[in-house]
């Protein structure tokens, strides 16, 4: 028993649980969540095959005509691919969320002894398990390809930092939804409906000066197309503090915004 | 240290303009089943989120197994087991899978995690289905799973939200045996239910709900005894002889219920020896009684009769 006993207005931040415990209790919860993918191999096909298949299509069938040769188009289209594909992959978190919250399986986890920070760390730290597993397969097909790390080892560790940092301020956007969603496929479609032109209408693809000027005005602000400028730099070489700090704002951007939301939303929802 | 495992005094919660509960008072000792009886959106969910610490009450207290619910959530939560309305389980699990997550994040390490799934799975007649994806399981496997995974941190006090609604009259029977063994082992548990016939079998007293208030409380005997009401069931040899008959118990201060051209009828009484009065009546009218039964008020008689004041 502590002497001195708190006063907590809320309950549901009473803070009992170390956070060693709470570690433990995330990546217990990491653990179920990759665990689910055992069971459900499609969900490996949809972060593993999807992106291998986007890589194939684009490098083969437009990369001639819009850079010449495919060998050079892939050196511009992967570091791209990755960071679109990065963007998918955090629905899952929403995704995932939003399956607990309708079966269920939110309610019991709120009845634990649980850190209240644990379900949602669970599913955000099996996400970035997932991110990196996308990412070392797609430069492991860009390899085989004939994509050629243009930068050091230190270039290629930045990327995946800086492609993590983002995927975990990106999470937050996918908890909303995850929250506000009435069932898992309104998240699904959000992903299909929302992402796929934000993804498109960005310099992973084609290159900015190829579109219209209205367009381009949004294609440079895009933090997919930041992103990707990034990532390129990073790893074949080129600018990359420009394009990196730029991303990291909208990382800061996101999470101001979109942390607080999911919070409020996840509260009136239980 | 008081042997109420539940103990919640004037408890109310709105959900904007709704008020789910209003001044719910409830004790429930060591050991011992309370059912929470009431028609949907009657607050009993709601008592039971609140008693689990999954929502937070707005006014009144409450302590579970000894611990106040608003400053002492965690204690609570170690001390508890909550199965809700609907199996809450993850259906991309092995149903083993889903007991060693609960194992887990109790704290327990790999082995005794393992241990206890795999006893449980036992228990619950679900050994066989350990490996096999919950998704592929009936309703009844689910059930039994989530109230396996309700009861792996071994604890104290039980919530069993509706724990049978859907299921088939085997696996009904089949989850008030398992309840019926928990409580031998010395288990509290609080359960709602729709389903009198559930009340009167495990519930060691009754609490009633109605617009989130508590209208009555008591053992299945008191309530049936108090707001129940007995009847006396006749039926004439003879049709003709019934309004002869209904004048005299009409004279004798009954109110009989009949349907014009039918033999049977229905007497409401207050007390066992009016059925002698009955019969004096029926004698007098000279009218031949095939059938006559005294009818003990059911719980459903309460229930109805119950949820019917508190609708008027």
């Amino acid at each position: 028993m502590t002497a001195v006993t708190a006063t907590p207005s809320d309950p549901a931040v009473t803070p009992r649980v170390g956070p060693i415990e709470g570690l433990r209790q995330s990546l217990t919860l990491a653990w179920r969540t990759l665990v689910q993918i055992r069971h459900n191999p499609w969900e490996l096909g949809d972060f593993s095959f999807q992106p291998i298949m986007f890589v194939l299509l684009f490098t083969y069938v437009f990369g001639g005509a819009i850079s010449g040769s495919t060998g050079e188009y892939l050196t511009f289209a992967l570091p791209g691919i990755i960071v679109m594909n990065m963007v998918f992959v955090t629905m899952y978190v929403g995704l995932g969320l939003n399956t607990d919250l309708t079966k269920g399986v939110f309610d019991r986890l709120r009845s634990l002894p649980l850190a209240r920070w644990a379900p949602l760390a669970g599913r955000i730290t099996a996400d970035l398990v997932k991110q990196a597993w996308s990412v070392a397969l797609l430069l492991g097909v860009g390899a085989l390809l004939g994509f050629r790390l243009g930068a050091s080892v230190v270039g290629l560790i930045g990327m995946v930092v800086l492609l993590l940092v983002f995927a975990l301020a990106f999470s937050w956007v996918s908890v909303l939804v995850g929250v506000l969603a009435k069932d898992p496929e309104q998240v699904q479609l959000f992903g299909f409906t929302a992402l796929f032109p934000v993804t498109f209408v960005s310099n992973v693809f084609v290159p900015t000066q190829t579109m219209p000027g209205w367009l381009q005005a949004f294609v440079e602000i895009n933090p997919v197309t930041l992103l990707s400028d990034a990532a390129r730099g990073l790893l074949v070489g080129g600018p990359v503090a420009g394009p990196a700090i730029g991303s990291l704002l909208w990382a800061a951007g996101i999470t101001a915004v979109f942390a607080p939301l999911s919070v409020w939303g996840l509260k009136r929802r239980v | 240290m008081t042997d109420l495992m539940i103990d919640a005094a004037d408890v109310s919660k709105a959900f904007g303009d709704v008020k789910a509960l209003d001044g719910v008072s409830l004790q429930v000792p060591k050991g011992t089943v309370t059912g929470l009886l009431g028609h949907n959106g009657a607050g009993k969910t709601t008592l039971v989120n609140l008693l689990t610490t999954v929502l937070p009450l707005d006014a009144g207290g409450a302590t579970v197994a000894g611990h106040d619910v608003t400053t002492d959530g965690h204690e609570v939560r170690s001390r508890i087991g909550l199965t809700g309305q609907f199996a809450s389980v993850d259906e991309q699990l092995t149903g083993l899978h889903n007991l060693v997550l609960i194992a887990r994040l109790l704290g327990a390490s790999r082995r005794q995690a393992a241990d206890r799934a795999s006893e449980l799975l036992e228990l619950f007649d679900l050994a066989a289905a350990a490996d096999r994806k919950v998704d592929t399981y009936s309703g009844g496997m689910k059930r039994r799973l989530d109230l396996a995974a309700s009861l792996v941190g071994h604890p104290d006090v039980v919530f069993l939200d509706e724990p049978t609604t859907g299921l088939d009259p085997t696996s009904r029977l089949g989850l008030w045996e398992i309840v019926e063994k928990l409580v031998d082992d010395g288990t509290t548990v609080l359960l709602t239910t729709q389903y009198l016939e559930e009340a009167d079998r495990l519930a060691d007293s009754i609490t009633v709900l109605s617009n989130g208030q508590v209208v009555a409380a008591g053992t299945a005997a008191e309530l049936k005894a108090d707001i129940g009401q007995r009847t006396v069931a006749i039926t004439l040899a003879e049709a003709a002889a019934a309004p002869e008959a209904l004048a005299a118990l009409r004279r004798a201060g009954f109110s009989p219920i009949h349907d014009e051209g039918r033999r049977a009828m229905t007497i409401p009484v207050d007390a066992a020896n009016a059925l002698a009065a009955v019969v004096r009546a029926l004698d007098d009218a000279n009218a031949e009684v095939a059938e006559l039964a005294l009818h003990e008020p059911t719980l459903d008689d309460v229930y109805l009769t119950l949820t019917h004041q508190a609708a008027a």
